[in-house]
């Protein structure tokens, strides 16, 4: 499955859609770009939407915090959305869970910044 | 394959070989009885140990192989990957989970490994590289990561 993303506003938060399979390669590099295209752009509230993304290598766990601190350091929050049990088990064997913050609502995601 | 039992490869350093690995050994799990979950976990245990192999051992270099063995017994898969390169001590690589090392974008493929694999076992290649040699029983971890490995 090739990974794709999709940007839309909601009430000033970018929400990106996430889909397909986050693995060394093609994908984690597009997800890079497309962090680093809205930082350009000086996006300053950024929700992942994970809904679609059931599959997450080493490489894509990297490319989340990349795109976590690479983001933190231009004065921008990323939080997560709907993630997947597959991928929430990987977030908790990195202990990564405690560095993003996660909804699964995404109202509720929004109304959080 | 002949014997869906085990399987021999000598591997391209090359990201298309992560993929190939991944799926070779989920379809040999799954014809050899594995649940969907443990299926899962093995191929993304593999695809750890391919691409430590490539990319950290090998270096994407195009002069080096991987060699990959996959068997299965009633008890277990067994998966061994050897890389070409110049070696490492797993001691040396810093804890992923140590709060100072949390932000950092590499350094969890051992980590991913020991969580999908039952037992995960690296030494120093016969010739020269690293081999790492993964274990999954049938009747462990029946659902979910193995927690037990984080601490």
């Amino acid at each position: 499955m090739s990974f794709s993303t999709s940007i839309r506003d909601v009430a000033g938060v970018t929400v990106v859609d996430l889909s397909g399979r986050i693995t060394l390669g093609e994908a984690s590099g597009k997800l890079r770009a497309t962090v680093r295209s809205l930082l350009d752009s000086n996006v300053s509230k950024l929700v992942l939407n994970l809904a679609e993304v059931s599959y997450i290598d080493s490489s894509g766990l990297g490319e989340l915090v990349s795109a976590y601190t690479t983001a933190r350091s231009k004065g921008c929050t990323v939080k997560l959305l709907h993630v997947q049990a597959k991928v929430q088990d990987l977030l908790t064997v990195t202990k990564l869970y405690t560095v993003f913050e996660s909804h699964t609502d995404e109202a509720a995601a929004v109304a959080s910044f | 394959m002949t014997d869906p039992r085990k399987l021999r490869l000598n591997l391209e350093s090359t990201l298309d070989s992560v993929e190939a690995a991944e799926l070779i050994v989920q379809r040999m799990a799954d014809l050899n009885g594995f649940d969907d979950e443990q299926v899962y976990q093995i191929g993304m245990g593999v695809r750890e140990m391919v691409i430590n192999a490539i990319e950290h051992g090998n270096g994407l270099g195009s002069d080096k192989t991987v060699s990959f063995d996959a068997s299965v017994a009633e008890d277990a898969i067994r998966v061994t990957v050897v890389d070409q390169g110049s070696g490492f001590d797993p001691s040396s690589v810093r804890d992923p989970l140590a709060e100072d090392n949390l932000l950092r974008c590499s350094g969890r493929g051992l980590l991913l490994m020991r969580a999908f694999f039952d037992e995960v076992d690296i030494g120093p290649g016969e010739d020269s590289g690293t081999r790492i040699h993964s274990v999954k029983y049938r009747t462990v971890s029946a659902g979910g990561i193995a927690q037990e490995e984080v601490r």
